[in-house]
């Protein structure tokens, strides 16, 4: 991130949307909002002042899975490129009221400017690259899994903010309903991935993440306990199968073949989860005190309209139609995609894609250059 | 000798610093210290006001060492070098320090002894100020041109790519043809698309390039240089070889299917691998009604741990093919976990299924036991044993390294994991990149991939390759490595072997062998020169003597 910020060849445009694509390979014209911050980017440097007395104090945090709260003006988080603050229109109380300000008095660099408007940007690119990502699965409608209802039934992402040293926990895995050290963690797969109602695909990397949460738990609290609930184990990439190994023996974590198949509480509100064992054809239960639903990552939101607006062709499951013989091409020359929104991938690959991507682009725009000097 | 005339600013950092250090109190500080004749205090350095002061403080009290103690190197010490340069100095004459992220933010609920520790940094950062010496960065011409080793759809992807730049590409394939592991395949999922039609359009779109130059039965046999000037000996068939110089090298040697010997009865005949079963899809000539398929026929296992990624897929696509052709035939993928990762795979799976291909779990302590016309298998989700009639037996065998990796490794002095697949630079963040710069690694060669993978790697790999061929040169920051005492030097060599960049080589002088470094391929990680029992290496900008001297003053007021 630091690398592409600091690149001089590289013009960021953060908190932007594009609105229209028009024209065609080599020669395209992209209509971009850039939405007002309500804050000077070239002034401003994070310094984190303005947000110290904003009195606007409740408001879900995003990035913190909605585990912590953050004000009105915020960083969406603290390693954030472009490093600059943003105002929340829908909740900044001098935005909707006219009143307040405090912001704006405590910024000594005069950064803060409530009349900063949208902008309309028109960019002429040679080529586009969609990278557009993914989001993740709700799994309120798994009514068996009760997320929403119980406490102490988490996602993968939530767990990850409660694993991570900035967190709302500083790096303690805390349970949410009583704040007390998780010790007893139970990780499940595929929830919402193979799955006919909902992700009819395996969404690739979740095996993979469910090892490294367990270890991570265990490195947190070494005398903890880790299960993970996995139907086929599908650690296929450079040294994955190894890692499944260390998992199992350094860090005995205890893999379960087997599709978690309902969670209850008992009354300390520790999830109890019913479970048929595939290898010994047992039905079982374990209480434990988290449980993790590894859930299906989806095409981006908004990805649909996005490709409308390109006229970018999608598969059944809404990701960017991206296959052989050009595995980086989209059906519009000039448009190229890379990363999970063509399907899921890990970071290695996404890395490999996004090359690839870049050089199909780079064809574009070098051959053009060339056949304008000649 | 000139008198040295230090200046140290101090940011705040807005609260970042001064909310938790007493900056006021540093800047007095710093004013104590040895050769300093200036000092300010600053709101935030790095902005344009903060810039300004510095560079009209170095011309205005003749400075010349600057310190800012502030934030981070990793962002900020490109501005300060600029500034510093813009003044008139020379940017290596800069020193940071860093007071936020190694002091105010690790040390929140401490400011008093975190100011301490502040000065201690301030104070380090003169001592190595005053013997800074000033540096030139290095610049080396690139040869615009490229060596791509493999002919398969790697290599012939990225030389397509490469060429379509307009760069000079030679590609070197050490068999009589192109196309590699696909030569040997049917169809490719997904998409149903015919492997060999994939290659031959590949194939035929480089003859269209002039700058193209493919070359079969030919062997690279030597590499030496670096970066932007790599000379390569190559060796066609019963030919002269040829010496030519290259700007970077992309290894795409690929893989090969395990034969496997010994494995399940194997016999090449009834008892055959998945890669044999493919040529006879192609030709038409499979046959057979009753069919089981056992995969991870020698990986992962004690010997071979690793999933070779693609075996799954491969099995039931020649499942679906089987099916299609004799929807009577009888389809068993005896499997240990399905790999059917993504959408595609799920998708072809699910087709399998549908056309009735069978799929039955085994663990790896109850393999299946292959007899004289059927196979038995206990089946895990069921809990019994089964007996399965088969007339043909297809082995799912691994993807292993290709004969001759090690000296290709060696060669290129470029690393290979404990499998010897090759070993990139950052397995997360640079997967197609060595760590020696202007080598790039893709397709099989790195790791088991599919077709589409190997595609994506190798555009990939192109893409970083090209932005050393754009260039024309490379520029590189004068902290590396130098031979400063050749007769100290006793050619032992080792410094050349724990060099992770290769950048090291041993050359015959007039007086004997000798350490040549080269600078332009050197990190400056400083492996060598800690190395070098005979000190005959010192590391330019972290000299001995200034490291000394900083920690001579860090314990040490």
């Amino acid at each position: 991130m630091l690398d592409v910020g600091r690149h001089p060849n590289v013009n960021i445009l953060a908190y932007s949307e594009v609105e229209s694509l028009k024209g065609d390979i080599g020669n395209f014209t992209a209509t971009v909002r850039k939405k007002a911050r309500y804050v000077d980017e070239d002034i401003c440097n994070a310094c984190g002042d303005c947000l110290v007395k904003c009195p606007v104090k409740k408001i879900p945090d995003d990035f913190d899975m909605g585990l912590k709260n953050r004000k009105a003006v915020y960083q969406y988080f603290s390693q954030g490129i472009p490093a600059v603050m943003t105002i929340d229109p829908d909740n900044c109380i001098y935005l909707k009221k006219g009143k307040c300000g405090v912001c704006k008095t405590k910024c000594v660099k005069g950064a803060i400017d409530y009349e900063q408007k949208d902008k309309i940007l028109e960019l002429d690119v040679g080529a586009v690259i969609v990278a557009t990502g993914l989001d993740v699965f709700d799994p309120t409608p798994l009514t068996q899994y009760g997320y929403g209802k119980m406490k102490n039934v988490i996602t993968g992402l939530e767990y990850e903010r409660l694993i991570n040293a900035t967190g709302p926990t500083g790096g303690n895995l805390l349970r949410p309903s009583d704040g007390e050290m998780a010790h007893k963690v139970a990780y499940v797969q595929c929830v919402g991935s193979r799955d006919f109602n909902y992700c009819n695909y395996c969404s690739s990397v979740c095996c993979m993440y469910a090892i490294k949460d367990a270890m991570l738990g265990r490195e947190h609290e070494p005398d903890s306990e880790s299960y993970i609930f996995h139907t086929d184990f599908r650690n296929v990439g450079k040294w994955f199968q190894k890692y499944e190994i260390r998992g199992k023996e350094e860090y005995g974590i205890n893999y379960i073949r087997g599709r978690v198949a309902d969670i209850t509480e008992d009354e300390n509100q520790n999830p109890i989860l019913w479970y048929e064992d595939t290898e010994t054809r047992e039905v079982k239960s374990l209480n434990v005190e988290m449980a993790v639903l590894s859930t299906a990552a989806m095409a981006a939101k908004g990805s649909s309209e996005l490709a409308k607006k390109l006229g970018v062709n999608l598969s059944e499951h809404g990701f960017v139609a991206a296959g052989l013989p050009y595995p980086s091409d989209t059906n519009v020359p000039g448009i190229f995609a890379c990363g999970f929104c063509i399907g899921p991938a890990d970071i290695p690959e996404s890395v490999a894609q996004a090359s690839a991507a870049a050089n199909r682009a780079a064809e574009v725009v070098f051959l053009g250059e060339k056949k304008k000097t000649a | 000798m000139e008198e040295i005339r230090i200046g140290v600013f101090v940011c705040n950092c807005g609260s970042n610093i001064a909310g938790f250090l007493d900056c006021k109190e540093l800047a007095e500080y710093s004013k104590t210290l040895p050769d300093v004749t200036f000092t300010r205090e600053n709101l935030f350095s790095c902005s344009e006001a903060g810039v300004t002061d510095i560079k009209n403080a170095i011309i205005e009290n003749k400075l010349n060492r600057v310190i800012v103690a502030a934030c981070t190197p990793r962002t900020h010490e490109p501005t300060f070098r600029a500034a510093c340069q813009d003044a008139g100095m020379n940017p290596f004459f800069f020193e940071f320090v860093n007071i936020r992220e190694h002091c105010s933010w690790a040390h929140k609920n401490e400011p008093e002894p975190a100011t301490q520790k502040a000065k201690d940094l301030i104070r380090m950062g003169v001592a190595r100020a005053r013997l800074l010496e000033p540096q030139e960065s290095i610049v080396a011409k690139v040869e615009p041109s490229a060596l791509i080793i493999g002919g398969g759809i790697a290599g012939l992807t990225a030389t397509q790519s490469l060429a379509a730049r307009g760069f000079e590409v030679t590609l070197v394939e050490r068999t009589n043809q192109l196309g590699g592991l696909m030569k040997g395949l049917y169809q490719i999922f997904p998409g149903d698309i015919s492997a060999e039609q994939l290659t031959s359009e590949k194939i035929e779109t480089l003859s269209k390039y002039p700058n193209a130059n493919v070359m079969t039965e030919t062997n690279v046999v030597d590499v030496a240089g670096y970066v932007g000037n790599y000379v390569a000996t190559i060796q066609p068939n019963k030919k002269q070889e040829i010496k030519k110089k290259f700007g970077i090298i992309i290894v795409a040697t690929g893989t090969r299917s395990l034969i496997p010997d010994g494995l399940y009865k194997y016999d090449g005949k009834k008892i055959i691998t998945q890669m044999h079963l493919e040529s006879l899809l192609k030709t038409g000539k499979f046959k057979t009604k009753n069919v089981v398929m056992i995969q991870c026929a020698g990986s992962r296992n004690s010997e071979r741990i690793y999933c070779s990624r693609i075996c799954c897929m491969t099995a039931i696509k020649s499942g679906i093919f089987i099916k299609q052709q004799n929807p009577d035939a009888k389809v068993f993928i005896l499997y240990r976990d399905l790999m059917c990762h993504g959408v595609e795979n799920e998708e072809i799976l699910r087709r399998a299924k549908e056309l009735g291909v069978r799929f039955v779990k085994f663990s790896e302590d109850q393999p299946p036991q292959v007899e004289e016309n059927s196979v038995k298998v206990f089946n895990d989700v069921l809990g019994r044993e089964m007996e399965i009639d088969y007339d043909s037996v297809v082995l799912a065998t691994p993807l292993i390294p290709n004969e001759g990796v090690e000296s290709v490794s060696k060669m290129l002095k470029v690393p290979l994991d404990e499998y010897k697949f090759f070993l990139e630079a950052h397995i997360k963040l640079r997967p197609n990149d060595f760590a020696t710069d202007g080598i790039y690694v893709c397709g099989t060669a790195h790791w088991p991939a599919t077709i589409t993978e190997s595609i994506h790697q190798a555009l990939g790999a192109a893409a970083r390759a090209s932005i050393h061929l754009t260039r024309e040169e490379v520029e590189v920051e004068p902290i590396v490595s130098m031979l400063v005492d050749e007769d100290a030097c006793r050619g032992c060599g080792l410094c050349a072997s724990v060099c992770p960049y290769g950048s090291i080589e041993m050359v015959q002088t007039s007086k004997g062998i000798k350490a040549n470094i080269v600078a332009v391929a050197c990190k400056g990680c400083g492996t060598c020169g800690a190395t070098c029992y005979k000190h005959a290496i010192k590391m330019n900008h972290f000299t001995n003597e200034q490291l000394t001297a900083q920690i001579s003053v860090a314990f040490n007021e």
